[in-house]
């Protein structure tokens, strides 16, 4: 078996999340360098703040604010930090209780090793240089010997100027991803300007692009079978708008095509005819370019079109 | 109430990775072999659920593929949850309660080799105050370790022995990962060692549910639910004592667990901290076989493991082996989710 193709596959997105008016607060707060959180009905201080009560789901409004100095009540040595961390060195994860708060906020602290942070141990916030109102305007927590103050929690109204209102979260994943057997082979094909389907064993269908497995029987389909080259116009579609990205004059026609021998419409671009005269029926053929791994549109053959009936059943 | 059982289960074995299989291909021989179990063809199944993540494929809709290796033309009942096949599981049963259908055909699977598992399960987290930190899964997990060490509940040795013992039943599981010695390792994140963190895999995972004597005509000793449910406790780790499960207890108690004794547990404990939490929770004796199968220590295929126990508690039912199990799903960081089923078999 030949192996399968693979590929590094990205996944970015920047969710633009909007806050509401605990977070919103919360958050503009750390860019203020005030660490606010949220009394519950029977009293508790959480921070960070939530909006509604984990236990009672009671609104919660009535902010307080905390001390940056507190107490780990637990930790873990992180030996080999990752991409997005709080630090690049190595760190502890911690959960700290704020002086003032009754939970725990979770984040880094900075320390030169294991031996050098217990549970119990006093820590205050490092201030990120820049803050732009986000969980990370705390850079990390840093071991800190002053003892809690016995001062409790003071009221806070949550006003600040500018007031910001949403967070932009960065999130990217990487992959390699693998197609898997069948797709390899049907893309491998392209390239040496081929198209190859797969036949079920079972209802002698062939699926092209094949995936593997017939949808209609349940069982994998192994039996490869090269189908086209030409092929005919199911339905389509026209499309107006463009594509970021894509160099393609408007409109162009996007369309169902079923190759010669296959049992399964798979779509692709027309071009050589103009757009409004493309037409169900149309036989068409693949087009290459030059260096190009698989057909980069669909041309008019110049055969006559093919009957309703030939095809009505893969509309 | 209608009775309801698992009358057929299969899995994959459990591989770092299968560069050459499609999710699909993974899936389809396992559906086959309960369906095989059964003599049920595709057709006959009233109702279908899988669960997977699009995050591990990185991919959209991904589980879509997967149902071309269940025949879904003519066109099936299907669903399908962004969570562990035990929570597909459970739509089925209750889809099954309902009396609307008689049999039920429930997968799920996981193909984490393609990413980082560390850096993909960091997507479930809070958006605002926590995923910004990227904290990862075995991090979050090593500060429950933590807490319980403080609390004297565990120490370093203690997990190490957790773990030995995971991997020496699961050699006896043919399609375990991780089976056997295995050396401790260094610290991933101290105190969790290498040995204390399940495996990264792709797996696969089926079972079938049939009602009454539904149930009886498909296989010889039905494992039959006795009782499930499942809940959640607050997103917030800050919030949470993490040496305690309030939510596995509670959902054990609405399953029926304390009703009886147990003389099997399949939990779903990814680390070996977690096991300790949930012997606790869960009021395991030591007369009780936890994890037989080796269980996520030896393989945590995710959105796979937590049905993989199900399966395999069901399976002990099915060979004689046990007469009333409980099985045990997790999903979420530090055991967040917690799903309980309780099984038994007829007396004999």
């Amino acid at each position: 078996m030949p192996e399968v193709l693979k590929a590094p596959l990205v996944v970015e997105f920047p969710f633009t999340r909007s806050l509401g008016p605990v977070q919103s607060a919360f958050l503009t707060g750390l860019r203020e360098r005030t660490v606010l959180g949220v009394k519950t009905t029977d009293g508790k201080v959480l921070v960070p703040p939530v909006e509604y009560d984990p236990v009672t789901a009671d609104e919660l409004r009535d902010l307080v604010e905390v001390e940056p100095t507190g107490t780990v009540t637990t930790w873990a040595w992180n030996p080999g930090p990752r991409r997005g961390q709080p630090l690049d060195t190595p760190f502890a994860w911690v959960l700290v209780k704020l002086d003032g708060a009754d939970t725990g906020l979770l984040h880094a602290l900075d320390a030169p090793g294991p031996d050098a942070v217990t549970t119990g141990m006093r820590v205050r916030v490092r201030w990120a240089a820049e803050r732009t109102g986000a969980i990370t305007d705390i850079a990390c927590f840093e071991p800190y010997e002053g003892a809690a103050a016995d001062t409790g929690p003071a009221a806070h109204d949550g006003r600040f100027d500018d007031a910001v209102s949403g967070i932009v979260a960065e999130a990217r994943l990487d992959y390699v991803y693998s197609p898997g057997r069948a797709q390899t082979a049907y893309i491998n094909a392209l390239a040496d300007r081929r198209t190859v389907g797969e036949r079920c064993p079972s209802c002698r269908k062939v699926y092209v692009p094949p995936r593997g497995a017939c949808p209609t029987c349940g069982v994998a389909t192994t039996d490869r079978v090269e189908v086209g080259p030409a092929g005919t116009v199911t339905t389509f579609c026209i499309v107006n708008v463009k594509a970021k990205n894509l160099d393609i004059e408007l409109p162009y026609v996007y369309a169902h095509i079923a190759l010669d021998g296959a049992d399964l419409a798979l779509h692709g671009r027309i071009a050589g005819i103009p757009y409004d005269q493309v037409r169900m029926g149309l036989r068409v053929e693949p087009v290459w370019t030059e260096g190009g791994r698989y057909p980069d549109h669909y041309r008019p053959t110049g055969e006559p079109d093919a009957d309703y009936d030939t095809y009505k059943e893969l509309v | 109430m209608r009775e309801v059982a698992i009358v057929a289960f299969a899995q994959s074995d459990h591989l770092r990775t299968t560069d050459e299989l499609s999710e699909v291909d993974m899936v389809m021989p396992v559906l086959h072999q309960v369906l095989a179990q059964t003599g049920l063809k595709a057709s006959d199944i009233g109702f279908t659920c899988s669960g997977s993540s699009d995050y591990l494929a990185g991919r959209a809709f991904s589980f879509t593929m997967t149902l071309d290796g269940v025949g879904a033309w003519p066109p099936i009942s299907e669903s399908h949850v962004e969570m562990d096949g035990a929570w597909a599981m459970y739509e089925a049963w209750v889809k099954l309660l309902t009396g609307e259908v008689d049999t039920a055909l429930v997968y799920s699977y996981g193909k984490s080799s393609p990413g980082s598992v560390r850096d993909v399960l960091t997507r479930q987290l809070d958006p605002y105050y926590v995923a910004p930190l990227w904290p990862d899964s075995v991090a979050l997990a090593a500060l429950q370790a933590q807490a319980l060490i403080d609390a004297g509940e565990t120490d370093e040795t203690a997990l190490a022995g957790i773990a030995a013992r995971s991997r020496e039943s699961a050699s006896a599981n043919p399609h375990a990962q991780v089976k056997g010695s295995v050396p401790q390792g260094d610290y991933e994140v101290r105190p969790l060692r290498k040995g204390d963190c399940p495996p990264v895999g792709d797996g696969a995972v089926a079972v079938i549910l049939a009602a009454g004597d539904k149930a009886r005509e498909l296989c010889e000793r039905p494992a039959w639910i006795r009782g499930m449910d499942h809940r959640i406790e607050a997103h917030s780790l800050g919030v949470r004592d993490l040496t305690d499960s309030p939510s596995v207890r509670l959902a054990a108690e609405r399953a029926g667990a304390f009703e009886r004794p147990v003389d099997t547990a399949e939990l779903h404990a990814p680390f070996t901290s977690q096991e300790v939490v949930l012997r606790k929770a869960l009021k395991l004796g030591d007369g009780v076989a936890v994890n037989p199968s080796g269980g996520a220590l030896a393989a945590n295929p995710l959105m796979a493991a937590g049905l993989l126990r199900i399966g395999e508690a069901a399976a002990r039912i099915h060979r004689g082996e046990s007469d009333r199990a409980l099985a045990h799903a997790t999903s979420g960081p530090c055991l967040q989710q917690n799903l309980v089923a309780v099984l038994e078999g007829d007396t004999r």
